[in-house]
């Protein structure tokens, strides 16, 4: 039991406390001594500061003014320089306008107003008479509503809240229609004609050159009710190499024509267009998280977080040698979803 | 006539018909795909082909192969055509300096005479894309609404690769997509037509010439008129502009931090 003495004067090695020890161990060194500002004491240096401080108000006041100006004055012409230098204005005067309040106030705050230190001291959080007040006060509340004698009221009570947040129910409905099945289809379908992103001009098998990449939309996307939903899903890459360096596999030899093969560009991963093309290489780059795919080996994955091939479009050549769709894609194109099982 | 009718049920009926929907739709074929590329065909001279020959065997032989018919250490260039090589030299990118991941631009080693006459010794041994016409890199002309077709061209086209303000960009295993500041109209041509290295080929079918003016008069602009938010560090995207925030955003904020909480003097 002697080691817990400390070796403090009063120790008896009996009756030492814990409490007692602590109190050894950490004194409480108190305030450090208060040390007067510059301005406290030098009338010349309290002027200098109250006139820093209404300098920088009467900066932000500039800056205010400098947007104003920027704003109704710049004329903007055809040209992106009166742009630019409006646009600098504007920040510059924003920024000034914020800044010289804020700096202006901490300089106050810092230079000119009191600065003497005080202690608070940390008050009882919870005391016993406090709780049983407000356990008072709620049975009070309780007994004078008579919620307990008057059933009709509380029943109706009741039934109004439980039925209040229905209509919670109909508005967040309304997030929707689930999208269903339109994940799984595209506009592509047997016989639409691949047109050119952005203008859709259709495409003949003999303009795509070895080596050619081409960015493709379905026929009558411009014109799609929901132009740019249908445009997310649609978007593919065709591209031509020689037939030998394709390696089909099994039931899709016919889905290319003469060497020409068409992906879809939305990359598997998380959705990004897949469209840096190395016709050299033959790989797909997709520039958000550097997934490549191999076109030689059926847009195969062969680096990056992507984890299924991109969809292919089976494609051929109608009569009048434009190239046109087979079917839509055999699976639903883009990144995994929740029911894409 | 009634010959023609009584024969139409012969057993080499169908043979016949079908030879002949094949002759015609060759022969459609052959003069669209001559029709893309019989613009700008420019006409050398024996002697620049004899010189640009000369030229070729004592400097580009040795990768390409006698009569640039190619070897394990270079391509064929039998028809990739006078443009192809007025880039990859006029840009100094051929001779390959070492070989690595991909060409890179360097110094001129021939002159422009050198340059056209190699070209036209390539371009004697098969048909391929030709120098363009000045009319379609003559860009200034072009109206407000065509610079900005361009620039949808350049979007949908090139910008995956090069970067939407055409800054360049990484491709796999240490290529990459080269900025286009300061590349001649004639050479951004040139790579559109050609396909250069690991570059897509966007022959006149895909984007016409009078869009190629575009898109190059869409370059031209975004290069002369600078960027409309000040100074666009690189454009480069998060990569330069987080550093930026990072560095020099969080070092305001730390230096407002240690003011706010020193103690006045």
């Amino acid at each position: 039991m002697s080691d817990h003495s400390n070796g403090g004067p009063h120790a008896s090695g009996t009756v030492t406390t814990a409490g007692q020890g602590e109190a050894e161990k950490f004194r409480d060194p108190g305030l450090p001594p208060h040390r007067p500002r510059l301005a406290d004491v030098d009338p010349r240096a309290e002027k200098r500061a109250e006139r820093q401080v209404a300098i920088l108000f009467v900066v932000s006041i500039i800056g205010t003014l400098a947007f104003f100006y920027a704003y109704f004055f710049i004329e903007l012409d055809q040209t992106i320089g009166t742009l630019r230098l409006q646009n600098l204005v504007l920040g510059l005067g924003t920024a000034f306008a914020m800044l010289g309040i804020g700096v202006g106030i901490v300089h106050w705050a810092k230079t000119l107003m009191p600065d003497h230190e005080v202690a608070e001291s940390r008050h009882e959080i919870r005391s016993e008479s406090d709780r049983q007040d407000a356990e008072k006060i709620v049975g009070d509340i309780i007994e004078e509503t008579g919620i307990k004698r008057r059933p009709l009221i509380r029943n109706s009570l009741i039934g109004a809240m439980l039925l209040a947040p229905l209509p919670a129910i109909a508005i967040f409905r309304d997030l929707g229609p689930l999208p269903g099945d339109t994940l799984r289809h595209t506009m592509w379908d047997t016989d639409v004609r691949l047109t050119r992103d952005p203008d859709g001009t259709p495409i003949k098998a003999s303009d795509v050159t070895i080596g050619s990449a081409f960015h493709v939309i379905p026929e009558g996307l411009n014109e799609a009710e929901h132009k740019l939903e249908e445009k997310a899903k649609a978007v593919v890459l065709l591209m031509r190499l020689n037939p030998e360096e394709l390696n089909p596999s099994e039931g899709r030899e016919d889905w290319g024509y003469n060497g020409i093969v068409a992906y879809s560009k939305i990359c598997t991963h998380v959705g990004c267009p897949v469209a840096l093309y190395e016709q050299q290489t033959h790989h797909l780059l997709c520039p958000c998280h550097q997934s490549t795919f191999d076109l030689t080996q059926e847009c195969k994955v062969i680096f990056g977080p992507a984890v299924r091939p991109l969809p292919q479009l089976p494609i051929t050549v109608n009569d009048e040698g434009y190239l046109v769709a087979r079917s839509d894609f055999h699976e639903p194109v883009g990144p995994s979803f929740w029911e894409r099982g | 006539m009634k010959a023609l009718s009584q024969r139409r049920r012969h057993p080499m009926a169908a043979i016949a018909l079908l030879l002949l929907g094949l002759l015609v739709t060759g022969g459609l074929y052959a003069v669209a795909s001559t029709a893309n590329e019989a613009k700008a065909e420019t006409t050398y001279s024996a002697s620049d082909i004899a010189e640009g020959e000369k030229l070729f065997v004592a400097n580009c032989a040795t990768c390409h192969g006698m009569g640039a018919s190619g070897t394990d250490d270079g391509p064929s260039l039998v028809g990739v055509g006078a443009a192809s090589v007025d880039f990859q030299v006029g840009t100094g990118r051929m001779p390959l300096q070492m070989s690595g991941p991909q060409a890179m631009e360097k110094p001129n080693q021939f002159t422009e005479e050198q340059t056209a006459q190699l070209s036209a010794y390539v371009a004697s041994l098969g048909a391929g894309p030709g120098i363009p016409d000045e009319e379609y890199l003559e860009h200034e002309g072009l109206e407000a609404e065509e610079i900005a077709e361009g620039g949808e061209i350049f979007r949908v086209n090139c910008a995956m690769c090069h970067n939407a303000a055409a800054a360049g960009g990484a491709l796999t295993r240490g290529k990459f997509a080269p900025g286009l500041a300061d590349v001649s109209e004639k050479h951004i041509y040139e790579a559109m037509a050609t396909g250069p290295q690991n570059m897509p080929v966007f022959n006149d079918a895909n984007i016409t010439p009078e869009d190629k003016k575009k898109v190059i008069g869409f370059l031209k602009t975004i290069e002369s008129q600078g960027s409309p938010g000040g100074a666009d560090l690189g454009s480069l995207g998060p990569v330069s502009e987080g550093l930026f925030i990072w560095v020099a955003g969080l070092g305001a904020v730390i230096g407002f931090t240690v003011w706010l909480t020193s103690r006045s003097s």
